[in-house]
């Protein structure tokens, strides 16, 4: 199944799919020396985003936030690649800098975690293989 | 986005790599909220100073950005991590300070004008009504747009450096009127006096209304400073980045929302009961947002011939320029005779100070949300003669 929605930052890449309902804050949400999900009462809280594709509603939070994403690429704990229902400033910044492939306005209900999938940042499109 | 042929040139590499890295950014903001142009900004304020906040990674990119980037409008910092000169009063490490120091020669190598202050209107970054502007500190970015009248959307650190480099921003948010009338309205029922009041205000109004604008009536004057302390505070509770203040705010108000709110006695107790923790005090803050000169002046004298508690500490945080002048009128020498420091270049929000110290004390709302957020501190909000009283008790 093929869904359309909209390039925030280019580039392909494909991976399992790691779903959440609950939008994320990256600056005190996320610890970004292990990439794994930290923010108190989460649905993901304990849960490694590291090299997943990512896909929740929305970004929230402290703008430092995008600096997290940086530095998560950088290290190499970084999520392969985001896809949100709506993205905002945070995350399409912290996308941005860290090159990291990124496609929003996409019906997020569709996937499942633990589904694999390929994501076109150029095209702003996500394939369920 | 429409962009200009220039703005194309710049996206397509030809005033080099940083500046290409800028304009994607900013064109990409401008596609997700809807832009059509990128206008003209006359000044800029970046957040993210802090190397407490950006790591190694943060400050690695901004290297990255200063080898052929340079600002092309007026461009001021946020607090850093530390006193940039006075930074082992502060028991600061050396490892810490050489990272912080190294983020700000990026900064600097970028054309960017070291501050370190999250109050640049009273430090020469003063724009006037209407002008465009890229801000990032979310108690300067609402005090631009609400006491000012001026215009800047809540930029993060790299989105305000891209503006900053291109000299432009998308137009969109608060650019624009049409995003910029009150949708609610405030009847405050109680006097508030002094700056932790204004500051609990602002808890009041960002807990109950979040970023909703509001139209602010009931207060017939208000200081810079409480003014400054009330923008904190509404910013951090609300993520509020404008309101008007029937009588001192200067946007005009055409139609004002029907849909009221009041705001009691009773409310402003319960905001600073929620702020007043059962905890012994050892740390002080004030200057939060950055103490200004008047502030400084008035700490002085309540401290002068003074001794603070030798098992608490009391930092006044304040911006490089006023610490000068405080020096030259000997309000410094005053408040440090006492045993208090006077902090320039930092604030007790991004410094990293997390384990220091135990109970924190301050007439800043703010500084209670991160001294009990970031910095795991129990909090008390009370006034600055009540923090004075404190210490040196």
């Amino acid at each position: 199944m093929k869904l359309t929605g909209r390039k925030i930052y280019h580039g392909k890449t494909e991976g399992e799919a790691l779903v959440t309902k609950d939008s994320i804050s990256f600056y005190g949400g996320v610890d970004p020396e292990t990439g794994i999900v930290v923010e108190k009462g989460h649905e993901l809280e304990g849960v490694n985003t590291t090299d997943k594709i990512l896909v929740f509603p929305t970004g929230k939070g402290s703008t430092v936030g995008s600096y997290v994403i940086y530095q998560m690429a950088k290290t190499g704990k970084g999520p392969k690649a985001l896809i949100l229902q709506e993205c905002e400033a945070i995350v399409a910044v912290g996308c941005i800098i860290s090159s990291i492939p990124c496609v929003d306005q996409i019906d997020v209900t569709q996937i499942k975690t633990g589904m694999n999938l390929t994501v076109d940042g150029d095209k702003g499109e996500v394939v369920i293989k | 986005m429409e962009l200009t042929p220039e703005e194309q040139d710049m996206a397509a590499g030809k005033y080099g790599k940083a500046t290409q890295t800028a304009m994607e950014i900013l064109v990409s903001l401008g596609e997700i909220y809807g832009a059509k142009r990128m206008i003209d900004i006359t000044s800029v304020q970046i957040a993210g100073v802090s190397y407490a906040n950006l790591n190694e990674p943060g400050l690695e990119w901004l290297e990255e950005m200063a080898e052929d980037g340079k600002v092309r409008v007026f461009t001021t910092l946020n607090p850093a991590g530390m006193d940039l000169e006075e930074w082992k009063k502060l028991a600061i490490s050396e490892e810490f300070a050489e990272n912080q120091i190294r983020v700000v020669e990026a900064f600097g190598k970028l054309g960017v004008i070291t501050t370190c202050s999250c109050t640049p209107y009273l430090y020469g970054n003063l724009p006037h009504f209407g002008q465009h502007i890229a801000w990032s500190e979310s108690s300067a970015v609402c005090y631009a747009n609400s006491v000012l009248g001026a215009r800047t959307n809540r930029e993060g650190g790299p989105s305000a450096l891209s503006a900053a480099l291109v000299g432009r921003t998308p137009e969109y948010g608060f650019h624009l009127d049409e995003n910029r009338k009150p949708e609610v309205k405030v009847d405050v029922k109680t006097k508030l006096e002094g700056t932790f009041q204004f500051g609990a205000l602002g808890k009041v109004l960002g807990d109950r209304l979040g970023k909703k604008i509001s139209y602010i009536t009931g207060i017939p004057k208000a200081s810079v400073e409480e003014l400054k302390s009330f923008c904190a505070s509404y910013a951090t509770y609300g993520g509020v980045a404008l309101f008007h203040m029937e009588g001192i705010t200067p946007d005009r108000v055409d139609t004002i929302p029907s849909e009221t709110t009041e705001v009691t006695e009773d409310d402003m107790k319960s905001a600073i009961a929620d702020l007043t923790e059962d905890t012994e005090i050892d740390f002080i803050s004030l200057g939060c947002p950055h103490a200004s000169l008047a502030e400084l002046e008035y700490i002085a004298k309540k401290l002068e011939n003074k001794k603070v508690n030798p098992n608490k500490e009391i930092w006044i945080t304040t911006a490089r320029p006023t610490k000068q002048i405080a020096d030259r009128m000997g309000f410094t020498k005053m408040i440090e005779d006492s045993g208090a420091k006077v902090a320039a270049d930092t604030c007790c929000v991004v410094a990293p100070i997390k384990g220091r110290f135990h109970g924190l004390a301050s007439d800043s709302a703010k500084m209670c949300y991160y001294g009990s957020g970031r910095n795991k501190f129990s909090v008390k909000l009370m006034s600055v003669d009540e923090c004075i009283e404190e210490a040196l008790k």
